[in-house]
């Protein structure tokens, strides 16, 4: 009885510090992007909104806002249309070298980012092409479309089969069967696929960082605001986009994920 | 006659079928191949150029790999990223293992899935913005120095940020919650008859764990170590703002070379090192990561 007792406390006590420690450095970019002063950092001075105010009024911080949801809505759609289709004719036809052609579209994801990065980088300088959002965006397809393309195919099981050649009797030529058959049977998977692309893309630096020049997303705005050292902007902006997507996932865990839940 | 017939369009069938499928399967090949393996070739064929002034000039010798394991100041990233990875993956594992054990056991059923978000709910600061943080937390006039000195505790503030602690600290943040999900659900989907059937053979709590569990939920360790493996070694955010110059990582010296060296086949040939170490990694825990078809 004593032992469960002191178990129980043992684990709560640790369930509470690791909470903390994760906890810890939000908590702190948070309260300190309300702080009433120039630096954000103890002593907390008192409650202020100029910080947000400030990110607000911040041309450059909007554009690249305004950057990175375009790269990343695009790339993301490009992500999940090519990875659906190969998923399809993948799983569904017997085509030659399929394992080959499966391990081909999974390999980038076991490549580090700035090995991509470099990479593109060096094709992009001897083809000339100058850099942009294009190019980031290109980069961006690379390292999601495997993604897109495992958790895709993962979900294309064996019993949907039935249920396409049903409506391939029917008449329904492959895009029909895709679009109207396909796709909506497997809406749960890739809209999941879609989420985590444009969570990655969003969130991703150091393509963004080597294959832009002059219109940058989010992220490499932010680098280039920390060489400012400790400031209560970044901590608005940080918190901001920390706030903005726990109110995504929120949404998105109760009606989404609620809902293929009870089916 | 009529078998005859129906092969032949059923040969023909299958070709037009097949020739669809290629059509499906297409994009993404192209994709892959003209922006994934056509760069990585040219950049492996780079790592054998080498620098002149502000030219590259096409000779095909291993002298930047030669220079990697000559000078002392490019080796030494190798071994600086090899050992933070080892430290931050053992660390994190040993962190993250015991809160997803007392998740998915001391936790009622029905707040469990609450308690995972809530373990994770950091991983939505943006990137960037999350080793920022903790320089908030770290730096010589951030909130552990001051609440020390507050308390007696020290009297100089402690030199936190800019040392390899700090990018440590960063760095097991975060996989902790990462970690702690893989490791959660391979946790969840033991079935309690395994746990059942060694404490009727007289097995204590510690030995069922020991022998039982720890052992099935090997495989969802190694995924989530191998990740943390991949994702810390090629990372240069963390380490450029927490670690700062000091004890430079491979990204890191990667990064100096695009930058102020404009040593692109230098940049390459380091690149093509650090994927040699992720690859030994991966054979190393081969046997244990699988990706399958539902």
């Amino acid at each position: 009885m004593l032992r469960q007792i002191s178990a129980n406390v043992l684990s709560w006590t640790y369930l509470v510090l690791v909470y903390a420690f994760i906890f810890l450095p939000v908590a702190v970019l948070v309260l300190f992007s309300f702080q009433d002063g120039r630096l954000p950092v103890p002593p907390f001075n008192g409650f202020s909104l100029q910080w947000y105010g400030a990110v607000f009024a911040d041309r450059k911080l909007m554009a690249a806002l305004g950057n990175s949801m375009v790269v990343a809505l695009v790339s993301s759609v490009i992500s999940v249309l090519l990875g659906f289709l190969a998923a399809y004719a993948l799983a569904r036809y017997k085509l030659p070298g399929s394992a080959l052609q499966r391990g081909l579209l999974i390999a980038p994801m076991t490549v580090s980012y700035l090995i991509i990065a470099l990479g593109l980088l060096s094709l992009m300088n001897a083809l000339h092409v100058p850099l942009s959002l294009m190019t980031v965006g290109i980069g961006h397809v690379v390292i999601n479309l495997p993604l897109c393309f495992a958790i895709i195919y993962a979900s294309m099981g064996d019993h949907h089969i039935n249920i396409e050649r049903a409506a391939r009797d029917l008449g329904a030529n492959d895009f029909k069967l895709m679009a109207l058959v396909t796709a909506p049977m497997l809406m749960p998977s890739i809209l999941a696929a879609f989420f985590l692309s444009v969570t990655f893309s969003w969130d991703e630096f150091i393509i963004a960082f080597l294959l832009s020049r002059f219109d940058v997303t989010l992220p490499v705005e932010i680098w280039s605001m920390l060489r400012s050292g400790l400031n209560p902007k970044t901590n608005a902006i940080g918190s901001l986009v920390f706030l903005a997507s726990v109110a995504v996932l929120l949404i998105l865990e109760l009606s989404l994920f609620g809902r293929t839940k009870k089916q | 006659m009529a078998d005859a017939g129906t092969l032949t369009s059923a040969t023909a069938l299958e070709d037009a079928d097949r020739r669809k499928a290629w059509g499906f399967v297409a994009p993404a090949l192209l994709w892959t191949v003209a922006f994934f393996v056509v760069p990585f070739a040219l950049m492996a064929a780079m790592s054998l150029w080498k620098r002149e002034g502000r030219d590259l000039v096409r000779v095909w010798n291993f002298d930047n790999y030669v220079r990697f394991f000559s000078e002392n100041a490019l080796f030494q990233g190798l071994v600086n990223s090899l050992e933070i990875t080892v430290i931050v993956t053992v660390i994190s594992v040993l962190l993250a293992y015991p809160l997803a054990w007392i998740i998915a056991e001391r936790v009622p059923k029905r707040l469990q899935r609450m308690a995972l978000i809530l373990a994770i709910l950091p991983f939505w600061t943006s990137y960037v913005v999350r080793s920022y943080s903790w320089l908030l937390v770290l730096s010589k006039n951030g909130v552990i120095n001051q609440l020390f000195m507050n308390i007696g505790l020290i009297s100089e503030p402690l030199e936190l940020a800019s040392t390899r602690t700090a990018t440590v600290i960063g760095f097991v943040h975060f996989f902790v919650m990462l970690l702690t999900l893989t490791i959660y659900s391979n946790l969840i989907q033991l079935s309690p008859n395994y746990r059942r059937a060694a404490a009727d053979l007289g097995a204590n709590a510690f030995q069922t764990f020991w022998h039982v569990v720890l052992p099935l939920t090997l495989p969802g360790i190694m995924t989530g170590a191998f990740l943390t493996f991949v994702l810390c070694i090629g990372d240069y955010v963390t380490p450029q703002i927490l670690g700062g110059n000091n004890e430079l990582v491979l990204p890191q010296i990667i990064m100096l070379q695009l930058g102020r060296r404009a040593d692109f086949p230098m940049a390459a040939a380091l690149s093509i090192v650090l994927m040699l170490a992720v690859t030994i990694a991966y054979l190393a825990c081969a046997r244990w990561l699988k990706i399958e078809r539902a």
